[in-house]
């Protein structure tokens, strides 16, 4: 269970806009393990998006490397399924349980038949059996991206690269979907990249919380969080945890501590 | 003395709401003819004809505007005596012909254009330059190159389709939402695969939209280039039926073509049309 999986090197990332090069991390670098909730923290414009599409394989580093089971990251591959924050990801012409299915048969990775029990399977745990011949448009944001999720797991990638997934949902929907998430990850035990902006996510989703510098991103640190989650959100090791990052993050003005959120909006 | 008034919190049994019946309740059946879409099309139907048959007894002269009931006539007369049919057959096989290569040629030129950025500006060029043109300004030119004949008709058709429909097309590929594109290609599809499996059904409400003006062109553009220079070999089309009654002075006959040419139209609209929207687009929930 501690093979190495990911591993990302002195990674550096640039974009161009219409104006600018933009430097978006500079030399990042840490290791994922098998089984991982990896967490990538960090206030707007720190560049963990545009890393976590680097590790996709949309985009290559000007410097450094991205090594998967030590293969180098090229392109992207159903090897590591992402899930947007956006819930326009999911085929709108296609019914929740062919959403599902689609990556399974363009992939190949399954017989036909053995990927339709898969999908039924999936749908049931993310407990949307009864939406399945259902399109997209008719469900919640929520159930879109329980959809999406299904989706990226039924292909058993070696690793989910999730983009805040749970931004766009209201503050309720969210608190249930990053409950489902960690009950989803005590049966399954998949390996997960997970990118947030919210010290508070972090903190409840991961086992490890990589801590980004902003503009441009920079490790600040690496913290070990797997035995904080949504049980002991009203300890004091919670609070701890967060006033932690809060001070990695921001220095030492912490007079506005309460803002548990870092810029919270707009995305990095 | 701005702090708010400091209230009492209060907790409440939950209000019975079983007074107001079904939270939902079926319409009844007269309120849901009255909205029913197709109803509402016939309405108005009815009462255009209803115009056009008063107006024309009032005027008796079937020389300029024959009534309703006497160009249904002559349309069933040359219906049954097989004239119509003929003629409209003629029609819509070299409509069909120009029609379809002219999508196979959008379908070539917009696959380039989506390829490279050049390609994007070529297409673009070329639509904003020949979009505008009018596909029967071409007939002269077509009958220098290609003769008297259904050769001629299909390359003003393939004129008229072609940039309707791939301008529409590159639209709708444009606007397709990243994210999209980006879950395509994270499965790893690429090339004819991506296209026709994440572009073309995402560009979907734009392609159809091309795929409507393009016919409504084509079919308008084959009638009008019938009407000048009419018979093609043997068989003349639904233009040639308008133009000959015409020249007899056959008014009712030239109302029977017309009718003919609308209805047809009405046709593809409405139920060719509308019934791939219902069964794709309105389905997905990517148009209302």
């Amino acid at each position: 269970m501690t093979a190495v999986l990911l591993e990302v090197n002195g990674v550096t990332l640039q974009y161009k806009t219409p104006r600018h090069l933009v430097t978006a991390t500079y030399r990042v670098g840490f290791t994922v393990y098998q089984g991982d909730r990896y967490v990538i923290l960090g206030p707007s414009g720190c560049g963990k998006s545009t890393l976590l599409k680097a590790v996709g394989g949309f985009m290559p580093p000007v410097e450094g490397s991205i090594r998967i089971r030590g293969r180098e990251v090229d392109a992207p591959g159903p090897d590591r399924m992402m899930v947007f924050q956006e819930f326009e990801q999911l085929m709108p012409w296609k019914t929740v349980f062919q959403n599902v299915l689609f990556p399974m048969k363009v992939t190949k990775k399954f017989l036909p038949e053995q990927a339709k029990a898969r999908a039924t399977a999936v749908i049931e745990k993310v407990k949307l059996t009864e939406f399945q011949d259902v399109y997209p448009h008719m469900l919640s944001g929520g159930m879109k991206m329980r959809v999406a999720i299904a989706r990226a797991m039924a292909l058993e990638p070696d690793i989910l690269l999730m983009d805040e997934p749970f931004a766009a949902l209201d503050a309720l929907t969210r608190r249930a979907m990053q409950q489902e998430l960690l009950s989803l990850w005590d049966q399954l035990r998949f390996t997960v990249l997970f990118v947030t902006h919210s010290i508070e996510e972090a903190i409840i989703v991961g086992s490890r919380i990589l801590v980004l510098s902003p503009h441009p991103g920079r490790v600040r640190a690496e913290l070990d969080a797997g035995n904080i989650d949504y049980t002991n959100i009203d300890k004091p090791e919670f609070g701890a945890m967060s006033k932690r990052i809060h001070k990695l993050l921001f220095g030492n003005e912490t007079d506005h501590a309460e803002a548990n959120e870092v810029n919270q909006g707009a995305r990095a | 003395m701005n702090e708010p008034q400091h209230r009492p919190e209060f907790e409440s049994e939950l209000v019975d709401s079983g007074v107001i019946g079904d939270v939902e309740r079926p319409l009844s059946f007269v309120e849901r003819v009255v909205n029913n879409e197709g109803v509402q099309r016939l309405a108005i139907l009815v009462v255009l004809l209803v115009v056009w048959e008063l107006y024309a007894r009032w005027l008796d002269n079937s020389l300029l505007f024959p009534t309703f009931t006497e160009t249904v006539q002559t349309f069933w007369h040359d219906i049954r005596s097989g004239v119509l049919i003929d003629r409209t057959i003629t029609s819509l096989r070299t409509l069909a012909l120009g029609y379809v290569i002219g999508l196979a040629l959008a379908g070539l030129f917009t696959t380039f254009a989506v390829a490279s950025g050049i390609g994007t500006r070529i297409l673009s060029t070329l639509t904003a330059m020949f979009n505008p043109l009018p596909a029967i300004a071409l007939l002269p030119l077509a009958l220098i190159w290609f003769g008297l004949g259904t050769p001629s008709l299909v390359f003003v058709i393939v004129h008229s389709v072609l940039w309707a429909v791939a301008l529409n097309t590159l639209i709708g590929f444009r606007s397709v939402p990243e994210t999209l594109r980006m879950s395509g290609r994270n499965v790893g599809l690429t090339g004819a695969r991506y296209v026709g499996l994440i572009l073309i059904p995402a560009a979907f409400p734009s392609i159809l939209a091309g795929l409507k003006i393009g016919w409504a062109f084509a079919w308008r553009t084959l009638v009008a280039a019938e009407l000048v220079f009419g018979v093609s070999s043997r068989s003349g089309g639904i233009g040639w039926y308008i133009f000959e009654a015409r020249n007899d002075l056959d008014t009712a006959t030239v109302f029977s073509g017309l009718l003919t040419v609308i209805l047809i139209g009405l046709f593809v609209e409405s139920v060719i049309f509308r019934t791939i929207e219902a069964r794709t687009v309105n389905l997905w929930g990517m148009q209302r």
